[in-house]
């Protein structure tokens, strides 16, 4: 089995998708795969394969867009999506983080009650 | 629900309902094993003030947040429903003094108990990171990072002790 280090940067960043797979939306999943895997893409390839318009695919790059996982870029008269896998890289750290924190004050609570 | 949204953790705690359910839900209870001090009770949809007091359930995390105490600890109320909901909207990074976070995105904490056959189980969620701006998220992680590991450090020592 391959280590993580000996794993290419696409991969690490497969390996994020599929932790937040686990945490839920599989559109989102979807976009961001396919931007790791076919590197920057437009609005219509990137609809391509979703049973949605182009309209609900745009939102949900938005969203991304704002959380700083995904920017656009102007190729022509073409409008392109990227991925910014250290952007990814980093919000998959802070939720981690987060998460630990949580993990953290849980174990004070439950000293806490049953105690 | 996006999936860079959200966090949910759950834990089984072996006490009454009544016991697990006053821990997140009374002002007072909630800041002991928090680590906040709040200047009054909780009421749903009321904003209130709190600030960091180093924790009394744990004597070396108490260590960790002593540089912190002090620090405003702002919610505001989200909906209390006994015995079974209780949640708040808070500032998540609001780690800088003399900061005014309050035209900032908050996210929601839920906690929601439920029996179960061996305890109570007591979940919390924390969603609407994604309307974090990244670079907040940063400037909380260089403020922090290195406290959060090292609490986290001493968590597994503490726990490695129990086993």
């Amino acid at each position: 089995m391959p280590t993580q280090r000996s794993l290419g940067a696409k991969a690490q960043i497969a390996n994020s998708a599929a932790m937040f797979f686990a945490l839920g939306d599989e559109t989102r999943l979807g976009l961001v795969s396919r931007l790791c895997d076919a590197g920057p893409s437009s609005i219509t390839r990137l609809t391509e394969g979703f049973d949605m318009t182009r309209q609900a695919i745009t939102k949900h790059l938005r969203v991304m867009e704002n959380a700083g996982l995904v920017h656009r870029t102007q190729q022509g008269r073409e409008s392109l999506w990227l991925i910014e896998p250290k952007r990814l890289a980093a919000v998959r750290r802070h939720l981690e983080l987060i998460s630990e924190q949580w993990d953290g004050a849980l174990l004070r609570l439950k000293r806490f009650v049953e105690g | 629900m996006a999936v860079t949204d959200r966090i949910e953790k759950r834990i089984l705690l072996q006490a009454s309902r009544a016991r697990v359910w006053s821990a997140p839900s009374d002002a007072k209870e909630f800041g002991e094993w928090f680590g906040v001090r709040f200047d009054g009770p909780f009421v749903a949809g009321a904003p209130l003030h709190g600030v960091i007091v180093p924790t009394q359930a744990d004597a070396e995390v108490a260590k960790l947040q002593e540089p912190y105490a002090g620090r405003a600890f702002d919610i505001t109320v989200d909906r209390i429903e006994p015995q079974r909901l209780f949640s708040f909207r808070w500032h998540p990074y609001a780690v800088e003094p003399g900061v005014d976070y309050s035209k900032e995105p908050t996210t929601l904490v839920v906690f929601t108990l439920e029996e179960q056959p061996d305890g109570i189980r007591l979940t919390v969620t924390e969603s609407g990171f994604d309307q974090i701006p990244l670079d907040r998220r940063a400037q909380a992680f260089g403020a922090n990072e290195g406290g959060w590991e090292k609490q986290m450090t001493l968590i597994e020592k503490h726990l490695a002790h129990a086993a």
